[in-house]
C-alpha cells in the first residue's frame, strides 16, 4: 500500500465522466416509490430492488427450510409427501443460492456500491443492468410456479444429477432448466458489467490499487461468474436434450455418461461457492475498519489472495466427487488444491483480526454480524480443509456433516455479512438510522438459532445420517429436534429485522450524510444520494480507509459532496 | 498498543495446542470401528479434528480478545491507531496455514496410500494379471481400502472417467470404472456382486449362487463389492466402516473392505436417488468366520457352498 497523501479525500479534477446521456433518460423515471417498480437505469434503484427482491426470495426459501425441518423433527416421513420433499429441498437450495445469495452480494451490494466505489454516476451499461435484474422476478415465478403444475416442481435436487433428473417428472425438471439458465444469464449480464464498470469507468486520477476492497472482491467474483457460468447453461441445455429430445448425453441407457455431467456442474457450481462468499469478504472488509475505526490491515496481500482465491476456486471442483470415481492423481490434485484455497481465505481472516487489534471498536449490530461472520466461516473453513482430504471425506460426504459445513459458509458466513451489510448501509439507502436495540436481538436470536441448527448436523453427518432424506433412523432423533428448534429461532429471529426495516424507514432517526464518519465515497453525499450520485464532480478518494491518519481529516459527520467539494482545500 | 508479555502469549499458546490435541483425542465423534480401515480413518479424524479445534479456539479467542480490550469507550471519537500493515507478520500468517495445510496434506496422503487409495484401479482383466502384486503390497490381511480411482493408470490406457465404451443396460461390461481399494484385490476375497435400484440393495454371491437383501459377511476376511446400479445414481456407505463408494448406472464400481467386527451395522443410500431415497436402507451383518459358514450353507440353493477362493471375476 502506497502511503496517501496527507489528506485522503482531494478535490475533485474537473471533466470528470459520466455515462452519456444518463442525465436524460433518468429524468424520465418515475419518482417516488413507483421507481423501484419500474424499469429504471439508476444503479441505486436497481440495487435496492436486487435487494429487496432478494429478501422476498430469503423469506420463500426460508418457509421451504421450514418444511425441511418440521419434516425431520420426526425420524419418519409424516409432514409432507416423499415427492413433496424432494421439491422442496431442490426448491430450498436453488432459490436460495439463485434468488438470494448470488443476487443479493453481487446484484444488490454491487450494483449500489460499485459506481460509487469508482467514482461513476451509474453503472457501465445501465440498460444491460435493468435487464439483468428484470431476469430475475420472472425466473423466480417460473420456478416456484413448477411447484403447482402436473408432476410438480424438480425433485433431483439443485445438483440435478441425471439419470435422477431425466427420470423424475420432465416438466418439473425443464422449467427449473429454464429458471437457472434466466438467473444464470443475469448473473452474466451482471458480471460483465462489472468487470467493465470497475475497469472502465474509474474516476480519472483514480488508481487500482486504490480502490475500495470490494471493488477487487467484486472484479474477481465477476470473473468467476463470467467463466464458469456459460459451462453451467451449456450442461442444463444438454440435460434438456436428454430430458425433451431423448438424446443421450447423460444418460446411461443411451450410452451417455453420468459423470461427464458432474465434473461439467461442478465446474460452476464450486466457483459458485467463491461467487457467493467472495463479495461477503469485500463487504466486510469495507465494514470492519470504518466501526474498528483503524485501516484494513494488508490492503496489497488482502487484493492478493482474491486474485489467488479465483484461480484456485477454478482447479478445485472435482472434491465434491471424490466417491464418484475419479482417477487417483485428480484425486491427489484437487484435495491439494482445495487445501492450498485455505492460505489465501486464512490471510484473509488474520488481516481482519489485524484491523480490530488496537481499534476503537464500536460493536454495534453491523459489527456484531460482521464478527460473527469471522467466527462462523471459521468453523466453516476448518471443517471445509478436512472435507478437502480424500480419506477424510469418502466417509462424510452426501452426508448432513457436508449440509453443516456449507451452511457455516454461505449462512454462518455470507448472509450473516449480508445482515451487517444491511445494517450498515441502511442509513445511506433511506437516510434514517436502524433500531440498535431490535438489531442486537436479531442478531442474538440468528447467531443462536443459527448454530444450534447447523453445528448438531456435523455430528448427525459422522455418524450416518445421509443428507436429502425425509426419514432417517431413530438414533439420530434428539440432534435432529435440536437442529429444528435452531431453526426455529432463525424464523423467529426474522421478526425484529423486518419489524426494524420497515419502521425505521419512516420512523428512524435521521443519518445524516456519514453517521459512522466513514472514508468511502458514498458516505461522501446526502442519504439518499441524488440521482447523480453527488452534486457536482465526483470526489477522488485515494485512500479509502485511511482512519487513524492524524492530521488533515474533517469531520465528515454530516457533510454532503457539496460542502467538502465546494470548498477548495488544496 | 498493549500486547501481552511474551511468556503469557507462549503459555497461552501452549495451553491452547494442549487443549486442542486433548479435545481431539478424548472427544468421540464417531460410531463404532467395524473395518479394518475405520481405525486408519479415526487417526487422521482425531489430528484434523485437534488442529481444528486448535484453529477455532485460537482465532476466536483472538477476536473476542480484540472485541473486549479494544472496545470503543464511551466519548472517544478518536480513530485507531493508522497501521496499515506489517509485512513480516503478513508473511507469518502466510506461512502458518501454508505449513499446516502442506502438513495436512502430507499425512492424509499418506493416510490414504496406506489405505491402498493409490493403487491404480485397472481394468478388470488387468488386474487379474497383478492382482497379487498390487495386493499384499502392504497389509496384506486388512488390505482393504479406500479410493482407488477409475480407470487404470497404468494398464489400460483409456480417458479417466470418460468416454467409454457404451454400455447397454442389462449387459454389464468388463470393465470397472471407479472403486475404493479395487487395486488391492487379493486371493482368497469373498466376492459379493451388488445391484442398487430403486429402492434397494441387492446383494449376490457368486460362487455359493445366494441372492440376498443383507450384506453378510465373515470378519478379517477381504470382501470385493463389486457394485452396478441399475436406474440412477446411488451410493453404498456403511458409516461403520468408514467406507463409501457411488454406485453408478453404466459404470461398475469396486469397494474392498474387510470387517473387524461382529455384528450388524446399516448400509445407507448416500445419493438422492428418488422419493424412497431416506428408506433406502440394508444391513451388513459382520460374522464369526464359522457362523459365516453357516449362512452360507443355509441360504445356498443346490449345490454345496464352494467359499469363494481366489477368483472374483464377477461375470455377472
Amino acid at each position: 500500500m502506497t502511503v496517501a497523501s496527507p489528506s485522503d479525500l482531494q478535490p475533485p479534477a474537473p471533466n470528470n465522466q459520466g455515462p452519456s446521456g444518463q442525465g436524460q433518460s433518468l429524468g424520465l423515471q418515475p419518482e417516488g416509490w413507483l421507481r423501484y417498480l419500474s424499469f429504471s437505469l439508476d444503479h441505486k434503484v436497481i440495487g435496492l430492488q436486487y435487494l429487496i427482491c432478494a429478501f422476498l426470495f430469503y423469506f420463500l426459501g426460508g418457509a421451504l427450510a421450514g418444511v425441511i425441518r418440521t419434516e425431520l423433527a420426526s425420524p419418519i416421513s409424516d409432514f409432507v409427501s416423499r415427492e413433496t420433499y424432494n421439491e422442496v429441498l431442490t426448491l430450498h437450495g436453488t432459490v436460495m443460492i439463485f434468488l438470494w445469495i448470488v443476487p443479493v452480494v453481487n446484484g444488490a451490494f454491487g450494483n449500489y456500491l460499485i459506481p460509487f466505489y469508482v467514482g461513476a454516476r451509474d453503472m457501465a451499461f445501465p440498460r444491460l443492468n435493468a435487464v439483468a435484474f428484470w431476469l430475475i422476478p420472472p425466473a423466480g415465478i417460473l420456478l416456484i410456479s413448477s411447484y403447482f403444475i402436473k408432476g410438480g416442481a424438480a425433485q433431483s435436487g439443485w445438483t440435478a444429477y441425471p439419470p435422477l433428473s431425466i427420470t423424475t417428472p420432465a416438466l418439473g425438471q425443464v422449467i427449473w432448466i429454464l429458471s437457472v439458465l434466466l438467473l444464470g444469464g443475469s448473473s452474466i449480464f451482471g458480471g460483465i458489467n462489472f468487470i467493465a464498470t470497475i475497469l472502465k469507468l474509474r474516476r480519472p486520477g483514480l488508481q487500482l490499487m486504490q480502490l475500495p476492497m470490494y471493488c477487487w472482491a467484486m472484479l474477481g467474483t465477476s470473473i468467476l461468474v463470467v467463466l464458469s457460468t456459460p459451462v453451467l447453461a451449456g450442461t442444463l441445455i444438454l440435460l434438456s436434450f436428454d430430458i425433451i429430445a431423448h438424446t443421450g448425453f447423460f444418460n446411461p441407457a443411451l450410452g451417455g455418461n453420468v459423470v461427464v455431467y458432474q465434473h461439467l456442474f461442478w465446474f460452476y457450481s464450486h466457483p459458485a461457492v467463491y461467487i457467493m462468499v467472495l463479495p461477503a469478504f469485500g463487504l466486510v472488509s469495507e465494514i470492519l475498519p470504518v466501526h474498528a475505526r483503524k485501516p484494513l490491515f494488508g490492503y496489497t496481500t488482502m487484493v492478493y489472495s482474491i486474485l489467488a482465491i479465483v484461480v484456485l476456486g477454478l482447479v478445485v471442483w472435482a472434491h465434491h466427487m471424490f466417491t464418484s470415481g475419479t482417477p487417483p492423481w485428480m484425486r491427489l490434485f484437487f484435495t491439494i488444491a482445495t487445501s492450498f484455497i485455505a492460505v489465501p481465505t486464512g490471510i484473509k481472516f488474520f488481516n481482519w483480526l489485524a484491523t480490530l487489534w488496537g481499534g476503537k471498536i464500536a460493536l454495534n449490530s453491523a459489527m456484531l454480524f460482521a464478527c460473527a461472520f469471522i467466527v462462523n466461516f471459521v468453523f466453516g473453513g476448518i471443517t471445509g480443509v478436512a472435507l478437502a482430504q480424500v480419506p477424510f471425506d469418502i466417509h462424510v460426504h452426501d452426508t448432513y456433516f457436508v449440509v453443516g459445513h456449507f451452511h457455516y459458509i454461505v449462512y454462518g458466513g455470507t448472509v450473516f455479512v449480508i445482515f451487517s451489510s444491511v445494517y450498515h448501509w441502511y442509513p445511506k439507502f433511506t437516510g434514517r438510522m436502524l433500531n440498535e436495540d431490535l438489531g442486537r436481538l436479531h442478531f442474538l436470536l440468528t447467531f443462536v438459532g443459527f448454530n444450534l441448527c447447523f453445528a448438531p448436523q456435523h455430528w448427525l453427518g459422522l455418524n450416518g445420517m445421509p443428507r436429502r432424506v425425509a426419514e432417517y433412523d431413530p438414533a439420530f432423533t434428539t440432534w435432529n429436534q435440536v437442529s429444528s428448534v435452531g431453526a426455529l429461532l432463525m424464523a423467529i429471529s426474522t421478526l425484529p429485522f423486518l419489524i426494524n426495516v420497515v419502521v425505521s424507514a419512516f420512523n428512524g432517526k435521521p443519518a445524516g450524510a456519514n453517521p459512522w464518519n466513514a472514508l468511502t465515497p458514498e458516505w461522501l453525499t446526502s442519504s439518499p444520494p441524488p440521482v447523480e450520485n453527488w452534486i457536482g464532480e465526483a470526489p477522488l478518494v485515494t485512500h479509502p480507509y485511511g482512519y487513524g491518519t492524524p492530521a488533515d481529516r474533517i469531520d465528515l459527520g454530516n457533510a454532503t459532496g457539496e460542502q467538502i467539494w465546494g470548498d477548495s482545500r488544496r | 498498543m498493549p500486547i501481552p508479555s511474551a511468556l503469557i502469549t507462549l503459555l497461552l499458546g501452549m495451553a491452547l495446542v494442549l487443549a486442542g490435541l486433548w479435545v481431539g483425542y478424548n472427544v468421540s465423534l464417531l460410531p463404532v470401528d467395524a473395518s479394518s480401515n475405520a481405525p486408519v480413518y479415526d487417526a487422521l479424524f482425531r489430528v484434523l479434528f485437534s488442529i481444528g479445534t486448535i484453529l477455532f479456539i485460537g482465532i476466536v479467542g483472538l477476536l473476542l480478545f480484540s472485541l473486549v480490550r479494544f472496545r470503543r469507550r464511551e466519548g472517544d471519537l478518536a480513530d485507531g491507531a493508522a497501521i496499515e500493515g506489517n509485512l513480516p507478520l503478513e508473511i507469518v500468517w502466510t506461512a502458518i496455514p501454508a505449513v499446516v495445510v502442506l502438513f495436512v496434506g502430507i499425512y492424509s496422503y499418506d493416510i490414504y496410500e496406506r489405505m491402498g487409495g493409490m493403487t491404480p484401479l485397472n481394468d478388470h482383466s488387468a488386474m487379474h494379471a497383478n492382482h497379487s502384486a498390487l495386493g499384499s503390497a502392504e497389509q496384506p490381511g486388512t488390505a482393504a481400502a479406500i479410493q482407488a480411482g477409475s480407470v487404470s493408470i497404468q494398464a489400460a490406457a483409456v480417458a479417466p472417467t470418460g468416454d467409454g465404451p457404451s454400455t447397454g443396460d442389462g449387459k454389464p461390461p468388463s470393465r470397472v470404472w471407479a472403486g475404493i481399494g479395487a487395486g488391492s484385490d487379493q486371493q482368497g476375497a469373498l466376492s459379493v456382486d451388488l445391484t442398487a435400484m430403486q429402492f434397494a440393495f441387492i446383494f449376490h454371491y457368486p460362487q455359493a449362487n445366494i441372492i440376498s437383501g443383507e450384506l453378510h459377511v465373515p470378519i478379517d476376511r477381504q470382501v470385493a463389492l463389486r457394485m452396478e446400479a441399475r436406474d440412477v445414481i446411488h451410493a453404498f456407505w456403511v458409516p461403520q466402516f468408514r467406507l463409501k463408494q457411488d454406485v453408478i448406472p453404466g459404470q461398475p464400481t469396486l469397494l474392498n473392505f474387510t470387517a473387524t467386527r461382529p455384528g450388524t451395522y446399516p448400509i445407507v443410500c448416500a445419493e438422492l436417488c428418488g422419493p424412497y431415497h431416506g428408506g433406502m436402507r440394508s444391513s451388513v451383518v459382520v460374522h464369526e468366520p464359522a457362523d459365516f459358514e453357516a449362512w452360507l450353507s443355509k441360504n445356498t440353493p443346490a449345490p454345496p457352498p464352494t467359499v469363494a477362493s481366489s477368483n472374483s471375476t464377477p461375470t455377472a
